[in-house]
């Protein structure tokens, strides 16, 4: 992990969140603007999460220092989003692939 | 008799305690939101009909409320950066203005939910406007929680500070990891439920 003491790695640290809170100033009227030319849907999707998975990686990995944490910590995040998509799409197989009642 | 490793990193894991159990306690909200946006994709796939987020909701006063998390997002991690810099009064003008903006963000989201409930959109109205209310609502709760232990930080749990700076720093560090979660969890609600 990096060594988050010393004055020099703070004052890098600190430029590094500005440059990041601009980005993600960027990433959201981007994100807006798109909104207003009503794409079809899933060209809508696949932009709007797409910039939101940019800027929650940014949030994620310089705010919560994500870039410099243990591997304990990834395991556990790793693990999580494993369940976190089981969560999300089994439903959905489940919904496309649904029990069919047959009526004699 | 001391807690230990509130400071010290464990030998085993390399971390101190304290962001060891935040991080979990992060996972376990990963999925609590996770499974409301589960339920928001399973409703909106198998629904005849579903509105556009922005023929509803007001986007402007939502993206106000994106710049708004984001910003409080930078003086939260720059109050913790005060802290490493050993600058006390800076640390509590960021924890000061991180809590001021949280409280902006709920003043924003009553504004939104009164004009709602003033045009007699309820949760109850539609499947929609119920799944707006629940991952809102829901959020809005951990926006209050987080500000409670960001204003204890920055009113009477500050002096940790004078007795065990290490300490104090840790533990802002580990509530800055919630309130960034926050910020996280409305990033991607925003542009799901507004302008979707």
């Amino acid at each position: 992990m990096a060594d988050h003491s010393s004055p020099a790695e703070i004052d890098r640290q600190v430029k590094i969140y500005i440059l990041v809170f601009v980005s993600l100033m960027a990433l959201t009227i981007v994100t807006v603007a798109v909104s207003r030319f009503h794409l079809p849907t899933a060209q809508a999707v696949a932009v709007a999460l797409t910039v939101a998975v940019v800027k929650g990686g940014l949030v994620a990995g310089y705010f919560m220092h994500l870039v410099s944490e243990r591997r304990l910590i990834y395991w556990v995040l790793g693990l999580t989003a494993a369940f976190f998509f089981a969560v999300l799409l089994l439903p959905l197989w489940g919904q496309w692939d649904p029990i069919r009642i047959l009526t004699p | 008799m001391e807690i230990p490793y509130t400071v010290a990193e464990r030998p085993d894991t390399g971390l101190n305690n304290g962001k060891i159990g935040i991080w979990l306690f992060l996972a376990s909200e990963v999925m609590l939101f996770g499974a409301l946006f589960a339920s928001y994709l399973m409703m909106r796939v198998g629904a005849a009909e579903w509105p556009r987020g922005d023929s509803i909701l007001n986007v402007p006063l939502a993206t106000l409320n994106t710049v708004v998390l984001i910003s409080s997002s930078v003086t939260m991690v720059m109050a913790w950066a005060s802290l490493k810099r050993k600058d006390f009064a800076k640390f509590r003008l960021f924890m000061g203005g991180t809590v001021l903006l949280g409280f902006g963000f709920l003043v924003i989201k009553y504004i939104e939910y009164s004009a709602k409930f003033h045009h007699d959109l309820y949760p109850s109205t539609s499947t929609f406007l119920a799944i707006y209310f629940t991952l809102t609502g829901l959020h809005g709760l951990h926006v209050v929680g987080g500000m409670a232990v960001n204003a204890y930080f920055w009113g009477p749990g500050a002096k940790l500070w004078r007795t065990d700076p290490e300490h104090f720093t840790n533990r802002v560090e580990h509530s800055g990891l919630f309130w960034h979660f926050v910020d996280l969890v409305w990033i991607f609600l925003f542009p799901v439920l507004y302008l979707l």
